[in-house]
């Protein structure tokens, strides 16, 4: 059924349509709208779930890491300094092997304080294990969830999976979100039945002490899965094409890059405003292109490398930051490339950090930036509407 | 009446690697005799984490989560949420942490739990100190205690602070079930874990389990240090239901706190004007129990 709703409702009626089990969660700001959707579709009885209203982020992934281990399908949501609470049990989730799928509406980190978006509060969860999606939409936040259970609770997968939605500009904004029926997300998404749970009946015990001689097999498997997550991601969304007919354009969606002069790669929500630029740009006969990162993590090292043979330029926008070093994403676009005989001149821009408003006619500035660097590069890196530093 | 013993049933076999004369071994068999298979255990990070033995080897019988240090309040409490989800209504969820993963790094955890209303039930084994890590001083360690972190030496540097009432905290909560028990006291343990099973709600038990290693102490004096525990009123067993206060075991005449100092190395330091100090503190404390039980009966009798 189409609605009209935010990026928060959708993440909610994701976790309704999946028939979550077990919820935990804990407000922040501007995940709240979410927890307060769940609440309300619980307390109605339209979602049958177990609602653990904890004191803290720490504890609701705790607590949900728990109810997975037991056997439920599980969700929370959460945002900035939340996630960053969590980063102990987000290792831990994975460590475990729980497939528990969690919205984030990303958000900058204080201090200074700041309730806007940026995407340091995801990037800084990089290493944890879990597989991370960036959402362009509100459609494509409701799709991930059910694409994240689908691959997550794959038993050769069981990775949990972080859905990114950027503060207000997705959270808070309303677009035309086609909600699926939950019958013909039964058929897509079978009940989460794990062939090992805490069960009385058959009592394994979970994450116990392993000599040295032991712990890095546990790790390697981690990495299997989430090297077999890089397919996974692939398939699932044609799977999903074919079930629900839509698409979000795969690990990294290509728009308007064959013959492009100039390549942006963005994540997120920017992504759909860059794609009226380009369109108004080629309409002037300015060849550019964008790319969109939309699974980060398990990294889409094929698909970037897609890319060198489209383009002699890229510019990747980090939307994020690694002090002492290159934007996150710029590192790992130039390490996918690294090995390529033929590499693209690739720039690395940080830009709307704490939500400074990424407009249309900032991002034309930094695609007529990129194109003139045909004559070469001006500096590996550059930090983009700084006050002071150039800012526009 | 038949005379209540001890269950046979072991849920925890041999192949522990707790340290000679350990009480967290007995309380965590004794838990298990007392709540049975239908069981699932959370441990966070603590001996108990170690003692099972290390991966694929694991000594208890019943289901088992190891978590992180400071969630077994948050763990247990999605435990029951999922078997709430799945309608499973005859298995006991019990989270099983120490002293310093309770009273300190677990405290906002077990306090959530407590608060919501989580039908489990949560054992504090204590330990009175992070005996896991080397026996560093947690709120938990008792006044005058030494520990790693404080170590007396020159400047007399030994626990300078009471132990922290992690039962007034719980009580504080309007938590349905709290009691006190002793692994130098088993048929009152079972007794009472089995009264929590029954109860609906949170359940917090405190379990007094000596360390030999951190009391310095002989291993076979594990169970004569608890008894000297009850006897000085060092560590009294009691209930509280509801808030009524039941001690459930009252000698006659305490005898002299030193006399339970005297057998632990960890005490061995303190001047007898210190001893006498934490005598009247152990006085004072004793008084107010019995005064909460006589208080508490009074508030039921209305």
């Amino acid at each position: 059924m189409k609605m009209v709703m935010t990026g928060n409702y959708a993440s909610a009626y994701g976790a309704k349509v999946c028939r979550a089990e077990v919820i935990s969660a804990y407000p922040i700001t501007p995940q709240t709208s979410i927890v307060e959707k769940i609440a309300t579709l619980v307390s109605s009885g339209e979602m049958k779930a177990q609602f653990v209203k904890v004191e803290s982020e720490h504890s609701a992934m705790a607590a949900l890491i728990s109810a997975s281990m037991t056997g439920a399908r599980t969700y929370t949501a959460t945002s900035s300094h939340g996630l960053l609470l969590m980063h102990e049990l987000l290792i831990w989730a994975a460590g475990a092997r729980t497939p528990i799928v969690m919205s984030n509406v990303c958000r900058a980190n204080g201090p200074p304080w700041s309730v806007w978006a940026d995407h340091h509060d995801a990037i800084a969860q990089r290493d944890t294990g879990w597989m991370q999606v960036f959402c362009e939409g509100n459609q494509e936040v409701l799709d991930s969830i059910i694409m994240a259970y689908k691959l997550g609770e794959n038993p050769n997968i069981r990775l949990p999976t972080m859905i990114n939605e950027d503060a207000f500009i997705l959270s808070h904004t309303v677009e035309p979100v086609d909600v699926p029926e939950m019958e013909d997300v039964d058929d897509f998404l079978p009940p989460y039945n794990p062939r090992f749970k805490l069960d009385v009946d058959e009592p394994y015990g979970f994450g116990s002490l392993v000599m040295p001689e032991m712990y890095m097999e546990f790790r390697f498997k981690i990495n299997e899965a989430m090297e077999a997550a890089r397919q996974g991601w692939r398939d699932v969304e044609k799977d999903f094409e074919k079930k629900f007919g839509r698409n979000h354009g795969g690990m990294v969606e290509f728009y308007q890059c064959e013959d492009a002069d100039a390549v942006l790669i963005m994540a997120g929500s920017i992504a759909s405003t860059a794609k009226d630029v380009v369109d108004k740009l080629r309409s002037e006969g300015k060849k550019v292109g964008l790319a969109r990162i939309r699974i980060f993590r398990p990294f889409p090292v094929e698909e970037i490398r897609k890319l060198a043979g489209m383009t002699n330029i890229l510019a990747m926008c980090d939307h994020s930051y690694t002090f002492g070093h290159w934007g996150p994403m710029a590192q790992e676009v130039r390490g996918a490339l690294y090995d390529l005989a033929d590499k693209p001149l690739l720039k690395n821009y940080i830009v709307g950090l704490g939500g400074k408003d990424m407009t249309p006619e900032v991002i034309e500035k930094i695609y007529l930036k990129t194109l003139a660097l045909k004559d070469g590069l001006d500096a590996d890196i550059e930090w983009i509407g700084v006050k002071g530093h150039g800012g526009w | 009446m038949a005379k209540f013993t001890i269950p046979e049933e072991e849920y925890m076999n041999p192949g522990h690697v707790g340290c000679l004369g350990c009480g967290a071994c007995n309380a965590m068999r004794y838990t298990l005799k007392a709540l049975g298979p239908k069981t699932i255990m959370s441990i966070p990070a603590c001996c108990w984490a170690v003692m099972p033995g290390p991966f694929p080897a694991k000594c208890l019988e019943v289901p088992l989560i190891n978590t992180a240090f400071e969630v077994t309040g948050a763990s247990i409490s999605g435990i029951k949420a999922a078997l709430d989800a799945k309608g499973i209504t005859d298995v006991t969820v019990v989270g099983f942490a120490g002293d310093g993963g309770t009273a300190d790094i677990g405290i906002q955890a077990l306090s959530g739990m407590v608060e919501r209303g989580t039908d489990v039930i949560y054992i504090m084994y204590d330990n009175e100190a992070y005996m896991n890590t080397g026996i560093q001083r947690s709120s938990s360690t008792p006044i005058g205690a030494w520990t790693t972190t404080t170590p007396v030496g020159n400047t007399k540097d030994w626990k300078k602070q009471p132990k922290k009432n992690m039962m007034d905290i719980m009580v504080a909560h309007k938590i349905p079930y709290a009691a006190t028990c002793s692994i130098g006291y088993p048929e009152d343990m079972i007794k009472k874990l089995r009264k929590a099973k029954e109860i609906r709600g949170p359940k917090f038990i405190q379990v007094f389990a000596p360390c030999p290693t951190g009391w310095r102490m002989l291993p076979e004096n594990t169970i004569e240090v608890c008894r000297l525990a009850i006897d000085t009123a060092a560590q009294p067993l009691y209930e509280v239901e509801n808030g009524v206060y039941t001690i459930s075991r009252k000698p006659k005449e305490l005898k002299p706190i030193k006399d339970y100092m005297a057998i632990q190395g960890r005490f061995r330091h303190l001047p007898v004007e210190e001893i006498e100090a934490i005598q009247k503190t152990v006085n004072w404390e004793w008084n107010r129990l019995l005064k909460l039980e006589e208080f508490t009966k009074g508030l039921v009798e209305q």
